[in-house]
């Protein structure tokens, strides 16, 4: 079955070079634990801060975009893993080792299978 | 008993090892559920005229396989394609004849549902209401009425829950040894919840209600028996059964509270104290000690003695010293003060209470306690300030009314 793990922190703007360097080296440390571990990674992204987004919205046939994020959160949406999992306690598993998920959140969300 | 309550009963004991076993064959949660529902409705009109059947569980399986046969036959006319699930179900589904088999030839699969049921990514009010609806046989308005919510409410949390089963991919087993010790806690607070919940229970409450305290207890019995290693749960199932022997003197008939010190010891129920100490016996060979057996071993002291002044308060101070390192609080707190009081003086449990004085601000039974010891150290304006911070936090009445004696018998110099 597959879950989209979608990863939220509190933006941090004021993030210094050592502190950039030490999640890009968490990451690894996960990534190098996932993609071997035979679970299939379907896709991942990590995506831009929140002030590189634009909203969509169509009402009335008029095309409404605006600058920002669908709704302010205190959590930002930062990136997302898409897996095949076995059951949800396997993705959950995975989930808890996401680096972020130690002081942000990680949403576990499982995807429509429409063959079914 | 009426043949209607005595068949009700019947349905209510064999609902859990079925259905477990149901899911476990059909594979399907909901469908399980559903064709055990058709049986039972089954069961009703044909035991009334036939009579309650030799193998009454047996009976239901075979009736509730044949019922999930006729739903997904049902399903197929108006589907073009059968689900690619239920294809394989209609293929291997194998109907035994009825007399030929027992419940007990089928592997018992009830562990599996109590871990299911307390799976972690379900609100723990669903687990309770799950817990209560599947292992229980509880029935959607019963559990409405012993939770004092609406009927519609009940039945949306059920129907949720069963959707987030089947949509999350919680899967059906007993958890792996990795997941195993903080799943056992998460059961193990669900019932104790259940317990809670019907202790607090009044006679004007729905039977259903009072009966929470019995059919949590029932609910451990199962989980101690199919789980005979777990420490906590022989923990679990003692306490309980040591709450519940003195259940019938904790209110008096207007319902009114009665407190420890106040109890007619005579009228507590010997045997649950037997069988509680018994079981606690049990869970110490394991040699795994826990906050639930602790919390027993504390009771089992208060079962055994005659009066508050004969109590072991000693041994109870150290087994709250051992309780405020594993599970260490605010409410652990106070009680430790309390029997740290009765154990060595009023100034020993001041001391600690006093290390709680932010914490514990808006807590009543703190003030409640600190007002009881300052009045034992003859400090009788700080004691009447305590009780009045008491009263003005405490919600219930008739505790409040309590309250209200303790500082008129302080103020009029009586105590």
């Amino acid at each position: 079955m597959k879950y989209m793990l979608l990863i939220y922190s509190l933006p941090n703007p004021n993030q210094t070079e050592a502190e950039i360097q030490a999640e890009i080296e968490a990451y690894g440390a996960f990534e190098s634990e996932l993609r071997p571990s035979g679970v299939q990674v379907v896709s991942s992204e990590a995506l831009h801060p929140t002030t590189a987004a634009t909203t969509v919205r169509v009402r009335d046939g008029k095309t409404l975009t605006t600058d920002g994020p669908f709704a302010e959160t205190h959590e930002h949406l930062g990136g997302y893993y898409l897996l095949d999992c076995k059951d949800l306690d396997e993705a959950i598993s995975w989930a808890a080792k996401i680096p972020t998920a130690k002081e942000g959140s990680v949403e576990v969300r499982p995807v429509v299978d429409f063959s079914q | 008993m009426t043949a209607h309550a005595q068949i009700e009963a019947i349905f209510r004991e064999e609902h859990g090892r079925v259905l477990a076993a149901l899911i476990s064959q059909l594979g399907d949660f909901a469908l399980a559920e559903d064709a055990l529902q058709d049986a039972l409705v089954n069961g009703l009109e044909r035991w009334e005229i036939d009579g309650v059947p030799r193998n009454p569980g047996a009976w239901l399986m075979t009736t509730a396989k044949r019922r999930a046969i006729d739903r997904l036959r049902r399903a197929s006319i108006h589907q073009r394609t059968l689900h690619q699930q239920h294809a394989v179900i209609l293929d291997l589904l194998e109907i035994d004849d009825e007399d030929e088999f027992d419940m007990d030839s089928i592997p018992d699969d009830r562990l599996k549902l109590m871990f299911t049921c307390c799976h972690p990514s379900l609100a723990l009010e669903a687990q309770v209401a799950l817990t209560l609806h599947t292992l229980g046989g509880l029935s959607t308005p019963e559990i409405a009425r012993a939770f004092l919510v609406p009927v519609p409410t009940m039945a949306q949390r059920l129907a949720r829950a069963r959707s987030k089963i089947r949509d999350a991919g919680i899967p059906y087993r007993v958890p792996p040894a990795d997941l195993l010790p903080e799943r056992i806690d998460a059961l193990l607070a669900v019932i104790y919840l259940i317990f809670n919940e019907g202790y607090c229970a009044t006679e004007g409450d729905s039977l259903t209600r009072q009966e929470l305290c019995s059919e949590a207890i029932r609910l451990c019995r199962i989980l101690v028996d199919l789980m005979p290693k777990s420490a906590e749960a022989h923990g679990l199932l003692a306490l309980m059964l040591l709450h519940d022997s003195r259940r019938k003197t904790r209110a008096m008939p207007n319902g009114a509270l009665v407190l420890l010190a106040e109890q007619d010891r005579s009228r507590w129920d010997q045997a649950k104290i037997r069988e509680g100490i018994a079981i606690l016996d049990d869970a110490l060979t394991l040699y795994s000690p826990g906050p639930y057996q602790v919390q027993a071993a504390i009771s089992a002291l208060h079962a055994e003695a005659a009066d508050i002044a004969t109590t072991d308060w000693k041994q109870i101070a150290a087994l709250y010293n051992t309780l405020a390192k594993m599970i260490p609080s605010m409410v652990v707190e106070v009680n430790r003060a309390v029997a740290v009081a009765m154990a060595f003086g009023a100034s020993a449990g001041l001391r600690i209470l006093l290390r709680l004085q932010d914490q514990a601000a808006g807590y009543y039974p703190y003030h409640v306690a600190h007002a009881d010891l300052l009045r034992r150290t003859n400090q009788i304006e700080a004691a009447a300030d305590a009780y009045q911070e008491a009263i003005s936090l405490c919600r219930n009445s008739t505790e409040r009314a309590y309250l209200e004696r303790q500082l008129d018998l302080l103020n009029s110099g009586s105590q």
